[in-house]
């Protein structure tokens, strides 16, 4: 590990990254922040005025005014956040036993199951969601199946809610949370457990102690791909979710693209960034501090 | 091993384990063996690679199932039990140390997950690392420790549950030499003071010839011989047993002579003059160890076979030297003669005829008789 760098190359290898970034990432992220604190045009566009209510507006009090207090946005950003974090947990349940599994299959096994996780990425989004819309709704698949067999009586009408939107964006986010999980677990050392077993702890002790901190940095990636982008997601909630099941994301996407309020649009993406930013440092800097050093 | 012998520790019975081998067709990686260890006992599996020393530890630790025979633990067959319900502890080959735990948790594991107090733990964890010469080390994390330090933790992580049997599986392989020698003698030392059986593995014969109470050599699966190390070296059972353990040169052939002085003959024609015993006509193999061997005196008497050779080359080896002298036929042989008798050796130059002489009675004579 204790390789001499030269800086020279170093600093050549970096420039372009750097640039790179600094052009198409930083620059539109500044015209964001200082939107942000514009008022909004008449007819979009922004005029040149500071302007604070845009973020006021998120927390109830559109332009300031008191009596029209209304917690609507804030509403559909706490929503937001809790859906994004119950689609990590949905994830995780699924895709930790489901690695678990692969990684003790043979090698040609593994490698198919892999390709097989991938293959979604094959079609387009929104025909993968258009499917889910085909099965969910209640003269779909999944309705007239269970009618058919008989488990229930009524039509279950679950398109347009909730339900729906966890289902369609843990679908979609499977793969990200299943490939960083894979990876560690894959890589877990086996006679670490096998240890653990001859010194007398049972396989539900071995799990706790043993399997989970070592494949933590496996779980902590996941988490993060996934929560991002639930969290900032509009087109799952826009195909399966209705007008009823609104994120944050389908707000922003409105006020720049209906409303055309795009100073109101930039907050919310900046307060969306925030929180994002805050809950990854939290989140990682509590498994940094269990970290493995290897 | 009379009927009196007391309950042995742990016994093998009968084992039969095989693989299925990758490039089709099965492994026998054990042909049924059967051995005991006794109470107290520093035993070693010793053989060459791939004989089937890890799998044997493994059916015993509880990791691997035998596919006939079975084990028993302090009397008790354990066919079934799983790994963490079996009264034996592992000091694996590559120390597998949870690297996510410092030493202290490493160490006190076996403690935490059979749920002893925090306060009792804490003192057996300062007790076994003190044993194992690492006190103060307990806050660092495995990756911080060197590989020395590493198999001391393993050691004391392995012994903290008082097993009744420590299973080691060629624990010291990893170390260089020096660091090697003085873990054999703490090892040796820890067993005699904690009174634990010790199932120890090596491939290495001079490790398992300085360790051990008791060597069961192993090869392709088979025992090939159970022994005290003195037994082993100068009374090799088998072929096998003798070229893997020592130096020394083998002599294969047919006895023939059978009044006072038997004689080997090899099927190159080399007459080698050997103890009584043997009948003739008996399939045999002698074993001429390097200490064996000296100068031949001007007259040798009867009880003495000569051998003549060419001195090659004397290496020095510190304490001894060795001279490595070729055969009529072609074979190498070695002498490392006691000092008083080294005199005659110095005299003798590179390339120059030597003949070697031996007490007929020292090398060892494996008789096949068919
Ligand atoms: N899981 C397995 N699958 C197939 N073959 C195996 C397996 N484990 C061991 N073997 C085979 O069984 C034989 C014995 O292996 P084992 O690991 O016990 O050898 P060993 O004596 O410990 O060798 P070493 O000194 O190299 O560690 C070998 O031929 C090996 O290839
Ligand atoms: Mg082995």
């Amino acid at each position: 590990m204790a390789v001499k760098r030269d800086s020279r190359r170093l600093f050549a290898l970096l420039t372009p990254g750097t640039v790179f970034l600094g052009i198409f990432f930083l620059g539109p992220l500044a015209v964001m922040v200082v939107f942000s604190f514009l008022e909004p045009g008449l007819y979009g566009g922004v005029e040149w005025n500071f302007y604070h209510w845009n973020y006021g507006r998120i927390l109830g009090w559109a332009d300031g005014e008191w009596e029209d207090f209304d917690p609507v946005y804030a509403e559909i950003f706490f929503r937001s956040v809790r859906l994004a974090l119950t689609n990590v947990a949905i994830t995780l349940l699924i895709c930790y036993p489901a690695a678990l599994w692969v990684s003790g299959l043979s090698a040609r096994w593994r490698t198919f199951v892999v390709f097989i996780v991938t293959l979604p990425f094959f079609v387009s989004l929104v025909v993968r969601l258009f499917c889910w819309v085909l099965i969910l709704r209640p003269s779909g698949f999944l309705s007239s199946t269970l009618l058919g067999l008989g488990l229930i009586s009524e039509p279950i009408d679950i398109i347009y809610t909730e339900t729906a939107v966890l289902i369609g964006m843990a679908y979609i986010l499977l793969p990200f949370m299943f490939l960083p999980l894979y990876a560690s677990i894959e890589k877990l050392d086996h006679s670490l457990v096998e240890a653990s077993y001859d010194l007398g702890a049972n396989p539900y002790q071995t799990f706790l102690r043993v399997i989970l901190p070592s494949t933590l940095p496996g779980i902590a990636a996941g988490s993060v791909l996934v929560f991002i982008p639930s969290l900032g997601n509009f087109i799952v909630p826009d195909l399966l979710g209705g007008a009823k099941v609104l994120m944050i994301g389908n707000l922003v996407e409105q006020q720049f693209l209906s409303a055309r309020n795009w100073p109101f649009g930039s907050a919310l993406s900046v307060m969306i960034m925030l929180v994002m930013f805050l809950l990854i440092v939290i989140y990682l800097r509590r498994i940094g501090r269990s970290e493995i050093v290897r | 091993m009379t009927g009196a012998a007391p309950e042995p520790i742990a016994e093998v019975r009968e084992a039969v384990k095989r693989f299925p081998a990758p490039e089709g067709g099965v492994v026998t990686a054990l042909d049924n063996i059967s051995l005991e260890v006794q109470q107290g006992q520093f035993a070693t599996l010793l053989g060459p690679s791939g004989c089937g020393k890890t799998t044997l530890l493994r059916t015993i630790s509880g990791f691997e199932d035998l596919d006939s025979g079975e084990v028993r633990i302090g009397g008790i067959p354990v066919t079934g039990v799983p790994p963490y319900r079996r009264p034996v502890n592992t000091v694996f080959q590559n120390y597998a140390l949870f690297p996510h735990l410092p030493v202290s948790g490493n160490v006190g594991y076996g403690l935490e997950v059979a749920g002893v107090q925090r306060s009792e733990r804490d003192r057996r964890v300062g007790e076994a690392l003190e044993r194992v010469g690492l006190s103060g080390f307990h806050r660092r994390k495995p990756a911080q420790l060197s590989g020395g330090q590493q198999q001391r933790v393993a050691l004391a992580r392995a012994i903290i549950n008082q097993p009744k049997l420590l299973l080691l599986d060629e624990p010291l392989s990893a170390l260089d030499r020096n660091l090697r020698q003085s873990m054999q003698l703490e090892l040796k030392s820890l067993q005699h003071d904690l009174g634990i059986c010790f199932l120890f593995v090596t491939h290495d014969q001079e490790e398992a010839l300085t360790m051990s109470d008791q060597v069961i050599v192993l090869n392709q699966g088979k025992i090939e011989q159970v022994g005290p190390p003195e037994v082993l070296y100068h009374r090799p059972a088998t072929r096998f047993v003798a070229e893997f353990i020592g130096d020394g040169a083998l002599f294969h052939g047919k006895i023939q002579n059978t009044d006072a002085d038997p004689v080997l003959v090899t099927e190159d024609g080399l007459r080698i003059a050997v103890g009584t015993g043997p009948g003739v006509g008996d399939s045999a193999t002698l074993i001429i160890r390097p200490e064996h061997l000296s100068i031949a005196p001007e007259d040798p008497d009867d009880s003495m076979g000569v051998l003549d050779a060419v001195l090659e080359q004397m290496v020095f080896k510190g304490a001894t030297r060795q001279y490595v002298c070729r055969l009529a036929n072609g074979a190498a042989i070695s002498a490392t003669p006691p000092e008083a008798s080294e005199e005659a050796f110095i005299r003798v130059r590179p390339g120059e005829p030597v003949r070697l002489a031996y007490r007929r009675s020292k090398p060892h004579l494996i008789v096949e008789t068919n």
